[in-house]
């Protein structure tokens, strides 16, 4: 399965809809969509993973990238995620300190820092 | 010999298809569901790793993945070509940032499988870097 990737805007926020999986090889396609949205000044996203069937460290690598990004901008990347077997890669990697993470698109986009 | 053994160019997009293979010949094995998730993203991550050596070190050579039941065991081995082969003095970086990417890459990838996996060993064989890993399986595998 590929990856598919979709934007859009809600109020001051854009929301990347990401569903399939990110890997090694697919990784790439997000790190360059993150990268255009900040070059198009996009600096506060949420990327909402509810679709994502997996993900491995080269994902996380992009989300790191991606919020570094946006924090050079003073922006924010917040995700959307329920999935228990998602959620543990960022347990295990301490990235649930790093990433604000929501349970709905409502609810991060309602989200202040 | 290993149960089912697989060899691939050491290119991302055959990632998956071990992914793929090695949970599918580990529930056939009679690893539990609720591990085959962590299989697959073990597997994942050290083919990735094995991927992204070979790669930056410009080597040919597939990579190399083992999967081998025993009777109470299900063993994972993923080998590249570089180990102790390569001294670190032959590898030439096209450009330094990415190699900084690269190697953190790497090594978030070995922090994944260390927190996953309980039975694991980074060492060598005669080929290279070898990766093993192992887990349960139940007492009455699943038939075919």
């Amino acid at each position: 399965m590929d990856l598919s990737l979709s934007t859009r805007t809600v109020g001051d926020r854009t929301v990347v809809e990401v569903g399939g999986e990110i890997d090694v090889y697919t990784a790439p396609k997000l790190r360059e969509q993150l990268v255009e949205l900040v070059n198009e000044g996009h600096y506060h996203l949420i990327v909402d993973m509810e679709g994502v069937d997996f993900l491995d460290s080269t994902g996380l690598g992009v989300l790191v990238g991606g919020l570094k990004r946006v924090r050079a901008h003073e922006g924010s990347l917040r995700l959307v995620c329920n999935q228990e077997r998602i959620l543990k890669i960022f347990r295990i990697t301490g990235l649930t300190k790093v990433f604000p993470i929501h349970g709905s698109v409502d609810e991060a986009v309602a989200a202040t820092d | 010999m290993a149960t089912v053994e697989l060899r691939f160019s050491a290119l991302p997009e055959h990632v998956r298809t071990a992914r793929l293979v090695a949970a599918a010949v580990a529930r056939r094995a009679g690893v539990d569901e609720s591990v085959l998730d962590e299989v697959r993203l073990a597997v994942g991550e050290a083919c990735s790793r094995a991927v992204g050596l070979h790669r930056r070190h410009q080597l040919d050579e597939p990579v190399r993945v083992k999967l081998i039941e025993q009777e109470k065991r299900f063993v994972i081995e993923i080998g590249d070509g570089v180990g102790g082969k390569h001294a670190a003095d032959q590898y030439h970086p096209v450009d330094g940032a990415a190699a900084v990417d690269d190697a953190a890459e790497a090594a978030m990838g070995l922090a994944v499988i260390s927190g996953l996996v309980d039975d694991l060993e980074i060492g060598s064989d005669e080929d290279g870097g070898l990766i093993r890993m192992s887990w349960p399986v139940a007492v009455h595998p699943v038939l075919p």
